[in-house]
């Protein structure tokens, strides 16, 4: 089957890719671009590791065809820090020890980044409910949530 | 909340400036903006997407495999089955805590024979897209003959079972057995006498638990890359917990020489034990043999449930007896482990860790290693412990409560101390048993108020601990900044972090001048898996070793500057300085100094340590946990839950406390929800996480967690391994807590909602089982 040509943003930059019309974004991303900061940990949408804004919604690239994205805005995270300067989300979990093996991480930032754009103070409970898509095996979720939480409050002050 | 409580002085502590802070680890930009490298995430020019064929059946006789279709297609290099791969003899080696043989190995990671379980590969290919590789599968054409199954772990043992291995007689029993049997190896421990002690004992406690298999859960799937070279080179990229190991035992079943293989551990996303064998390995190396191209193997999610060890179910009997006043006067047990379709599950070191918390007179302890059509187990996190201490945990909060006693109070009275003799074998040194009960008896948590249905639990756990071969070198760079070389991977829990701090405190000068990295299989002389909660104590030791080598070099270098006699100098706060007033005058030389100049006064400096230590101090753990249970729908609710641990020396207290909490959640996970459920045809019926039930961020409440330090005075900085003891109370004290708050006692895991509804409309109907 002939190869379909896509024009996208990913990360702010201007893409044309060419993908089979089985190939999903993340697999785009990871084998056509070499963005393989999202990673697949179940291809099913169960845990979250490949996580990615589309059209600024969240949405697990696993679950999304890579042709489906056309004309539209992907952010990976890639693009989370500006320039040298780390999101705040990527200092504190740093600072808080808020990863471990880091391989749910990048999509645990996007999605945690996604929350706050949508609710600056959220609570625990809805912290907890909002990242109960990505899947953590190492943390128990204890410092991913204070991290999240506490940088939640250092922006809302800023 | 960090509680020092070594009996020595730790007067030493107060001159750490290092040890004991939280810096940030040195993988974490990378890993929180997706440089991290994982098994994955690399490309090799041309590479081939490698596959595995599995079988579709619990237990079967391959009559053939015919490859021709398959080998046919366009897009496809390379196809390879068992013809493939030499047999392997009966030979055993380590893999982790776990034994394997390498006549089990190489039919486990491609059948011979026969398939032992669903997902079981028979053959693998090499094509240029997945899409190609995914339709050359398809053309593989398998001739089995079905034969029965058996999955359950008693129904395996009974002598008319349908038998995995015809060539498997129980090892352990004397005389050795004359027929064949599922029950591969038999272990026991025993002291005192038995009978005598249950004689002895006022309240006597018996029960039956059976736990199910569960898995390690890493996020990230086994992946690897290998390419080969015509002259039989090969390199292996690939997310291991030990290079070394892999890179041996690839060696070991392709007859190559190790020289040949150079292994480089990527980024690994969680292991927990599932990550210390060997799988698509081997395979990817025949495929990129016969292809000349390089080939990359990642398994999808099904195939890491279906076929990549979980850790055993199991069927366990306790029987335990105490006196009024609480001294237990017997304890036995019988552990009965699926080992899964070959020989080797943990249940040796569950037998090791099933009383050990308590200083016992009379005891047995026998464990039985079963072989079923399940995938192959593999550690996970304290292998073995957690199963048989839901059991004796559960059974002493019975005893506890049958005398009238405060669960902790009962514990202390029969707890394990300095000079105690362990029934497996050493007497212990120092230990934090006894602290941690007494600190988990101070916390607030375990006087808080409870509500309606809701109850409070404790438990406790133990692991040995291990040290294991280590290797480690360093490098003092022309700047004075070093770089530390491990061959420990660095399985989540900060121990980059830990090394470096350890070294920069040991040499004086800042944590972020001190680089850790990961070195390949080139790079360090062997070292054993990153497992048993061993890479903190033994590489952390190294690593200290390779740096005090190193500082005695310094002080010759600025021994002969000043032109003094080496025993001169001293090393001190980053300088070397004169020892004293008698050596002369001389301004200290930082590290710096002496690096700059090295090359002019004998060249660079580097020190190493290639070592086997012992005396990893054993790890002890209380937990305390509040559930809520919703009769109406019967989901069991965590409310509240504290760990208290001994750590020996935190080095890095943020990653104690992710060790602890991420251990507790997965305790948590294999109380509530986690299980494998299989069909009556033998084939796995939940191989995904949406019904593979891992704990998610709503299901669990902040971990609270308290690090009791009673030095291991056997590590320069008294660490001991802490990674596995947090696994091992959950199930128990979740148990307990459970029954504190409806009056059911579980002897089934997962406590899940049918399970849990189900216990609770048998109780209302008169039987208070769960």
């Amino acid at each position: 089957m002939a190869k379909i040509h896509v024009t996208a943003t990913v990360n702010g930059d201007e893409v044309e890719f060419l993908c089979d019309p089985q190939q999903t974004l993340l697999d785009v991303l990871r084998d056509e671009m070499g963005l393989t900061g999202s990673k697949e940990g179940c291809g099913s949408g169960d845990c979250g590791a490949c996580s990615v804004m589309l059209d600024g919604r969240l949405v697990c690239a696993c679950l999304v065809l890579g042709a489906e994205v056309g004309g539209r805005a992907v952010e990976t995270i890639e693009g989370m820090a500006k320039g040298e300067q780390l999101h705040p989300l990527q200092d504190k979990f740093l600072d808080l020890a808020a990863l471990q093996c880091g391989i749910c991480t990048p999509g645990v930032l996007i999605a945690a980044k996604a929350l706050l754009e949508k609710n600056p103070d959220p609570s625990e409970t809805e912290a907890r409910f909002w990242l109960a898509g990505n899947l953590c095996r190492c943390t128990g979720y204890d410092k991913i949530i204070r991290a999240v939480l506490e940088t939640a409050s250092d922006m809302r002050a800023k | 909340m960090v509680m020092n409580l070594t009996r020595e002085s730790s007067a030493s502590d107060e001159d750490l400036k290092i040890v004991g802070t939280r810096p940030r680890r040195p993988d974490g930009v990378d890993k929180v903006t997706g440089r991290a490298k994982f098994g994955a995430d690399l490309t090799l020019p041309g590479m081939l997407v490698g596959k595995t064929l599995r079988s579709p059946h619990a237990h079967a006789l391959i009559k053939s495999i015919d490859t021709s279709k398959a080998e046919a297609l366009a897009g496809v290099k390379a196809v390879v089955t068992r013809d493939d791969f030499p047999d392997m003899p009966v030979e055993y080696a380590s893999a982790g805590e776990l034994v394997i043989n390498f006549y089990d190995v190489t039919r486990n990671m491609m059948a011979r024979e026969k398939v032992l379980y669903d997902g079981h590969p028979v053959a693998a290919v090499a094509a240029i897209s997945e899409a190609i590789a995914r339709k050359a599968l398809k053309l593989i054409e398998v001739k089995y003959e079905i034969l029965p199954h058996v999955i359950d772990v008693v129904e395996a043992m009974a002598p008319d079972a349908p038998l995995l291995h015809p060539e498997q007689f129980t090892q352990g029993v004397e005389p050795t057995p004359k027929k064949a049997s599922n029950i591969a190896k038999r272990v026991e421990f025993s002291k005192g006498d038995i009978e005598a002690g249950f004689k002895a004992a006022d309240i006597v406690v018996e029960r039956e638990f059976n736990t199910q298999p569960v898995h390690q859960g890493y996020i990230e799937p086994q992946a690897c890359v290998v390419s080969t070279t015509e002259d039989g080179q090969v390199e292996i990229w690939t997310s291991t917990q030990g290079h070394f190991v892999y890179r041996a035992h690839c060696a070991r079943l392709l007859n190559m020489d190790i020289a040949k293989i150079r292994v480089t551990a990527s980024e690994i996303g969680g292991g927990f034990g599932g990550k210390n064998n060997v799988y698509g390995e081997p395979l990817a190396i025949v495929l990129s043999r016969k292809s000349n191209r390089p080939v990359r193997m990642v398994m999808s999610r099904e195939e890491v449930f279906r076929a990549t060890g979980p850790t055993s179910g199991a069927n366990i009997k306790i029987k335990m007896g105490c006196k009024k006043d609480g001294t237990i006067t017997a304890a036995q047990a019988e552990l009965n482990f699926q080992a899964g379709a070959f020989a080797g599950s943990s249940v040796p070191m569950a037998a090791m860790c099933t009383f050990t918390r308590y200083d016992l007179e009379n005891l047995e302890v026998v464990g039985h290693d079963v072989t079923v059509n399940r995938p192959k187990v593999a550690a996970y996190r304290a292998p073995g412990a957690p199963i048989a201490v839901f059991g004796v945990e559960s059974v002493i909060d019975e005893m506890a409560k049958k005398a009238g006693i405060d669960p902790l109070d009962f514990r202390l009275k029969n707890a394990a101390r300095e000079g105690t003799k362990a029934y497996y074998g050493p007497t212990f040194g120092p230990i934090g048993y006894v602290e941690t009960l007494e600190a988990a008896k101070k916390h607030a948590h375990y006087k808080a108020k409870l509500g309606k249905d809701q109850g409070r639990g404790v438990a406790t756990g133990f692991w040995f601990n291990i040290g294991g071969e280590t290797s480690t070198s360093l490098m003092v760079n022309e700047d004075g900044s070093v770089t530390l070389t491990l061959g420990t991977p660095d399985v989540a829990g900060g121990s980059r972090a830990a090394m470096a701090m350890m070294v920069a405190e040991e040499f004086g000068i800042a944590y972020d001048k001190v680089r850790p990295v990961i070195g390949d299989t080139s790079a360090l002389g062997y070292n054993f898996i990153t497992a048993g909660s061993r890479a903190t104590f033994a590489s952390g030791m190294a690593s200290v070793q390779a740096a005090r080598q190193a500082i005695g070099i310094l002080c010759e270098r600025a021994a002969k500057t000043w032109d003094v006699p080496a025993e001169g100098v001293l090393w001190e706060n980053g300088h070397a300085r004169p020892a004293s007033s008698n050596v002369g005058e001389f301004e200290p030389l930082s590290l710096a100094d002496i690096a700059k100049v090295a090359g002019k006064t004998g060249g660079a400096i580097a020190g190493h340590a290639e070592i086997n230590p012992k005396g990893a101090g054993p790890g002890f753990g209380t937990h305390i946990v509040d559930v809520e249970v919703d009769r109406e729908t019967g989901r069991i609710k965590i409310l509240r839950y504290t760990v208290v641990q001994d750590a020996g020396k935190a080095i890095h207290p943020a990653y104690v406390e992710g060790q602890f909490q991420g251990g507790a959640v997965q305790g948590i996970g294999w109380a509530l929800n986690e299980e494998y459920i299989y069909g009556p045809d033998g084939r796995l019926q939940n191989p995904g996480f949406l019904d593979y039930r891992m704990p998610v961020a709503s299901d669990v409440p902040m971990i609270d967690t308290v690090i009791v330090e009673v030095a291991n005075p056997n590590h320069p900085y008294g660490v001991r391994g802490i990674g596995e003891v947090p696994i091992i109370p959950p199930m128990a004290a979740i148990a307990n807590a459970v029954e504190n708050a409806i009056g059911i006692r579980f002897e089934t895991l997962p406590m899940s909602p049918p399970r849990v509804l189900a216990a609770i409309d048998a109780a209302a109907a008169g039987n208070g089982k769960g």
